[in-house]
């Protein structure tokens, strides 16, 4: 059985907008479901990708999310115009957050975003300069490669 | 637990019916109780039923993310209309009831449900 082609897709994200925050990772959650990868993998992209997607919402002004999807491996790059992190590693604690307290109302900015993203994620980086923006770059293994 | 014993219990009502509606026969075998979105990314189970006070869309999206069929919001919180559209797209069931969170969860876990994090 010859393996699946690969696909692409990219999702524009608009900062602020909490009405259709989630619709690109529920939309990339139902291609993958189209696709036939597990449930499991199916929902560890869609937290990840979701997590990844209310950080720009909440923080950036604009942002993109672009997926690969091969036989092997999804891949999520979230890149955003926001902020930028100071200090990553802190970002990366669970229960720290910088978001403000209207956002902490509607259910987020507990501080365990990004580390829900690296808790999903087989690989993932982090890069960010402050006062430009930041990428995560999002990988999960849909099957180990062969040996 | 079949949804449609879970309304009973808790003298809920019905807000929107998803695939696992009372009566379909589904049934949850784990609940999740939180207002923080993330956690019930973090911590609650496929299948499980989250029980929140929150009434936001954001609500609907955490659950359809997490694979969760039901979510019970407490106190009668009003459900708007983009609330019960989303969920309605996503196929996910909304119960509603007046009881507090509290005591929804101490009728529940009475009956034998535990939480998806023990």
């Amino acid at each position: 059985m010859s393996a699946a082609e690969p696909i692409e897709g990219c999702f524009q994200l608009m900062g602020g907008d909490f009405t259709n925050a989630g619709a690109a990772s529920s939309e990339l959650k139902a291609i993958l479901a189209k696709r036939g990868v597990s449930q499991e993998v199916e929902r560890r992209v869609a937290i990840a990708a979701f997590e990844a997607e209310m950080n720009v919402i909440i923080h950036a002004v604009a942002g993109t999310m672009h997926y690969t999807i091969t036989s092997e491996a999804v891949k999520v790059t979230v890149t955003d115009m926001g902020p930028g992190i100071e200090d990553i590693e802190l970002a990366m604690q669970e229960g720290y957050s910088t978001a403000p307290d209207w956002v902490r109302e509607m259910g987020w900015g507990a501080g365990m975003g990004l580390p829900n993203i690296k808790k999903n994620a087989d690989l993932f980086s982090i890069d960010s300069v402050v006062g430009e923006g930041t990428t995560l770059e999002i990988t999960i293994h849909i099957k180990d490669r062969p040996c | 637990m079949e949804l449609q014993r879970i309304v009973e219990l808790v003298e809920g009502k019905i807000v929107v019916s998803g695939r696992s509606s009372p009566g379909s026969g589904v049934s949850v075998t784990s609940v999740y109780s939180t207002d923080l979105m993330s956690d019930v990314l973090h911590y609650a189970i496929r299948g499980s039923l989250l029980i929140t006070g929150l009434n936001q869309s954001q609500v609907i999206r955490s659950a359809e993310i997490a694979d969760i069929p039901a979510v019970l919001v407490t106190q009668d919180k009003r459900i708007d209309r983009e609330m019960a559209e989303l969920a309605r797209a996503k196929d996910i069931t909304i119960i509603s009831t007046r009881l507090p969170m509290f005591t929804v969860c101490g009728i529940l876990y009475e009956q034998g449900l535990r939480s998806s994090r023990e």
